[in-house]
């Protein structure tokens, strides 16, 4: 699936204070939407309106916990592969039809084709690599972050 | 991976089925919480003090939007990679990572003779031109310790449908 190419011209001041507002830490009460909403001077409906239809036009991806798989006993690795471009379409289908590729990115580099695999075990991961070079008959690259020093997906509009 | 991570994570079947339910989003209603606990056949005071601990020990990163950086205006998208002395990129990359561009900021294993970068830190940015100097101001962050550097610009998503785990 790609990214829907929703323009950023179509965002009002508003939506753009309300998409940095939500990035942030979202309260664990039991009026949430009504507390956003008061810090940035709109009801709580027109706050739901406006964030229903952010994630209608795709402007955001989702809307709730992020969850770090790994710590609920899953795995996530960033893999690679040199696809030649003869055979890109075709490797882009093969690599897309396994469950275990979360997202995939082509990049300019002669390690074209970056991808995330996530597995509910970390054995998972080693199979699903061996599957991924079985179908295709190119190797994979596997770069396991042997460190995290930040993550944090956060981008003002 | 942080040290602390294999702490008190522990899952029971009640915080998995929670993860599941919200893994898709948040419920866009008045009492989300209760409209959760209502789904589970849970008191809406027993979903947020799980969703607290996940928050706590780390499940859960946190609660809010994802935007879709192309729909924000941030098209250019630069994986900066970085062969940094292995004796200084502990240092160094808690400094990459506490830059405001910065994304995300890992290191991982090289892949000699083909890869010699053990450096990651994501860029994003309005276009090539301002990704092009952010990386220069890493460059400049790590100085000597850094012997060579690539900037991988993603020029297509081929998928992106999250990380999930089945239910």
């Amino acid at each position: 699936m790609r990214e829907a190419t929703a323009s950023a011209a179509t965002l009002d001041e508003i939506d753009r204070k309300l998409i940095n507002a939500l990035q942030g830490d979202f309260p664990l009460v039991p009026e949430p939407y009504r507390q956003v909403a008061e810090t940035l001077g709109l009801s709580e409906t027109e706050l739901l309106r406006r964030l229903d239809s952010l994630l209608e036009r795709r402007v955001l991806t989702r809307f709730g916990p992020m969850f770090q798989i790994e710590r609920a006993g899953g795995a996530f690795v960033l893999a690679a592969m040199r696809v030649p471009e003869a055979d890109f379409e075709r490797v882009v289908a093969q690599v897309n039809a396994f469950p275990e590729v979360a997202h995939n990115y082509r990049r300019e580099h002669a390690l074209n084709m970056w991808f995330v695999l996530a597995t509910a075990t970390p054995q998972g991961i080693a199979e699903a690599i061996a599957a991924i070079e079985a179908a295709t008959g190119l190797p994979v690259f596997a770069f396991p972050k042997e460190r995290e020093y930040f993550v944090e997906m956060k981008l003002r509009a | 991976m942080k040290r602390e991570a294999k702490l008190d994570t522990e899952l029971d079947a009640t915080d998995r089925r929670l993860m599941v339910a919200t893994q898709a989003g948040l419920p866009r209603v008045p009492r989300p919480y209760d409209a959760l606990g209502d789904r589970l056949g849970m008191a809406p005071e027993e979903v947020l003090r799980r969703l607290q601990r996940m928050l706590d020990c780390g499940v859960i990163r946190r609660i809010g939007a994802v935007p879709n950086h192309y729909a924000i205006g941030y098209t250019a998208n630069g994986m900066s990679v970085w062969d940094v002395d292995d004796s200084r990129v502990d240092a160094l990359g808690a400094q990459v990572g506490a830059l405001e561009f910065v994304t995300h900021c890992y290191r991982r294993p090289r892949r000699l003779p083909d890869w010699p970068y053990n450096l990651f830190a994501m860029v994003h940015s309005q276009n090539r031109d301002e990704v092009a100097a952010r990386v220069a101001q890493i460059a400049a962050l790590l100085g000597d310790a850094c012997r060579t550097h690539d900037v991988l610009y993603s020029s297509a998503i081929l998928k992106k449908t999250g990380l999930r785990i089945a239910g």
